[in-house]
């Protein structure tokens, strides 16, 4: 099972580079969380890796007025560090559940998207906050919705090429309140059996708008939307959300795996969302 | 390809594949076998080290990672003879059995440290989540790294 020699790496000097060596095949290698293990396991074996990590075009996170641009090299530690983590709660909360302090130092947001996991937490934030994915490929560049950027479990819309440049992070109307929770057998570098996250904005004493996202219950990361309608007008409370959450629960098309069944991970996405109602009811 | 690096505070220079996990790098190139190879995948924290002041597992980083970097391995933590104040805190409060997690464990509490001087009982827990240890004994460990944060506190003022 195990790969014997090391892999062959090449460091690009710029963005241009980096797409003609990807076009002849190397794989994209940010922080290598994810592709050492699954090359070391001989689940890939690429003829040869781009390391982009420190490629300077890929560095920083740029705040504007209305969102930020964050630079796929960006690891998830710089972002917990960053003004942005404190401005846009739900990333924080999402990001700080990933992995443990070494892997968050070392995985990239824009890695996390690329793997296109159902499971990924650093996703739930993206689609929440209808982020948008920033590409720079042999034809130039351009821009699509994470949501469409994200394909299948490991698909996305990359085409031969095509390497991330960044993610545009939209900064949310108002002040919405943030959920974030995942369910797993451990705390730190689990995978989840199932996540959700939200963001609720109040209106008076009701949820005036909803915004959902659950990880691992679904192919891709899933925004229930006929649930986020569902939730308009309610109290937000776990007795009015009763229906929402089977609702919810019916909405989400898990699979069983070694992690769970999908009966489970059904049910838990419902009860996911009562307590989101519960904790975030409590809040000072 | 040739990389250089700043090891414990002294230049290194040699040729390795650009693909050679630090890990290798350090233990079978450098003879340093304090770094320890428990999962190799990233889930148990043995292999942790220091670069550029930030932790990373060596077992998911490779050479072509740490060229022009600084590393710092639990080799170089102990200055004149004397153990580092995380180490000797692990001492003092028999926070290990059979030891081989503990560089990994001393090398995460330096980062938390280097990032939060003052942490709470909760925030270690929740910093060495890295971090397995299979004698168990995580108590200890973690009141270790309190220790070791008093210290230096009073040591650096």
């Amino acid at each position: 099972m195990r790969k014997t020699g090391p892999v062959e790496i090449v460091k690009p000097r710029d963005i241009a580079e980096a797409v003609r060596l990807v076009k002849e095949g190397g794989r994209p290698l940010a922080g290598g969380t994810d592709l050492f293990v699954r090359i070391r396991k001989g689940i890939e074996n690429p003829p040869f890796l781009v390391y982009l990590g420190e490629l300077p075009e890929l560095q920083g996170i740029r705040l504007r007025e209305e969102g930020a641009e964050v630079g796929a090299a960006v690891t998830h530690a710089e972002l917990l560090r960053s003004p942005l983590s404190a401005r846009v709660p739900i990333l924080r909360l999402a990001i700080s559940a990933l992995g443990a302090p070494a892997i968050r130092e070392m995985g990239t947001l824009a890695g996390n998207l690329a793997n296109a996991s159902p499971a990924g937490d650093g996703l739930i934030p993206l689609y929440l906050l209808e982020a948008t994915v920033r590409l720079a490929g042999p034809d130039g560049e351009r821009e699509i919705p994470v949501e469409e950027f994200v394909l299948g479990p490991g698909k996305t819309a990359l085409r031969p090429g095509e390497i991330i440049r960044s993610l545009w992070i939209p900064f949310p109307e108002g002040k919405p309140l943030s959920y974030f929770r995942k369910v797993g057998r451990r705390r730190a570098l689990v995978i989840a059996i199932a996540s959700l996250g939200a963001l609720i904005w109040l209106e008076g004493d009701v949820i005036g708008k909803a915004r959902l996202a659950l990880g691992s219950v679904a192919p891709t990361v899933l925004r229930p939307r006929q649930v986020e309608e569902a939730l308009v007008g309610l109290p937000l409370e776990p007795e009015a959300l009763r229906p929402a959450a089977e609702l919810l629960s019916r909405a989400t098309q898990p699979i069983s795996d070694l992690r769970a069944s999908a009966d489970y991970r059904r049910k838990v996405a419902g009860n996911l969302l009562l307590d989101m109602a519960i904790s975030l009811s409590h809040r000072d | 390809m040739r990389i250089k690096f700043k090891l414990n505070g002294r230049k290194v220079e040699l040729d390795v594949p650009p693909g050679r996990r630090l890990l290798d790098l350090l233990r079978e190139d450098l003879g340093l076998t304090g770094t320890k190879e428990g999962c190799g995948e990233g889930e148990c924290g043995a292999c942790a080290v220091i670069v550029d002041g930030k932790l990373r597992l060596s077992c998911l980083t490779t050479a072509i990672q740490v060229d022009g970097k600084e590393v710092l391995t639990v080799e170089g933590l102990a200055r004149d003879g004397k153990l580092h104040p995380i180490q000797e805190a692990l001492v003092e409060t028999a926070g290990l059995q059979c030891g081989f997690c503990t560089p990994g464990f001393v090398m995460a509490a330096y980062a938390l440290l280097l990032e939060n001087p003052r942490p709470t009982r909760e925030e270690v827990r929740a910093w060495l989540s890295g971090n397995l240890c299979r004698c168990t004994g995580y108590e200890k460990i973690v009141d270790a790294v309190l220790l070791a944060a008093e210290w230096l506190r009073n040591r650096d003022g």
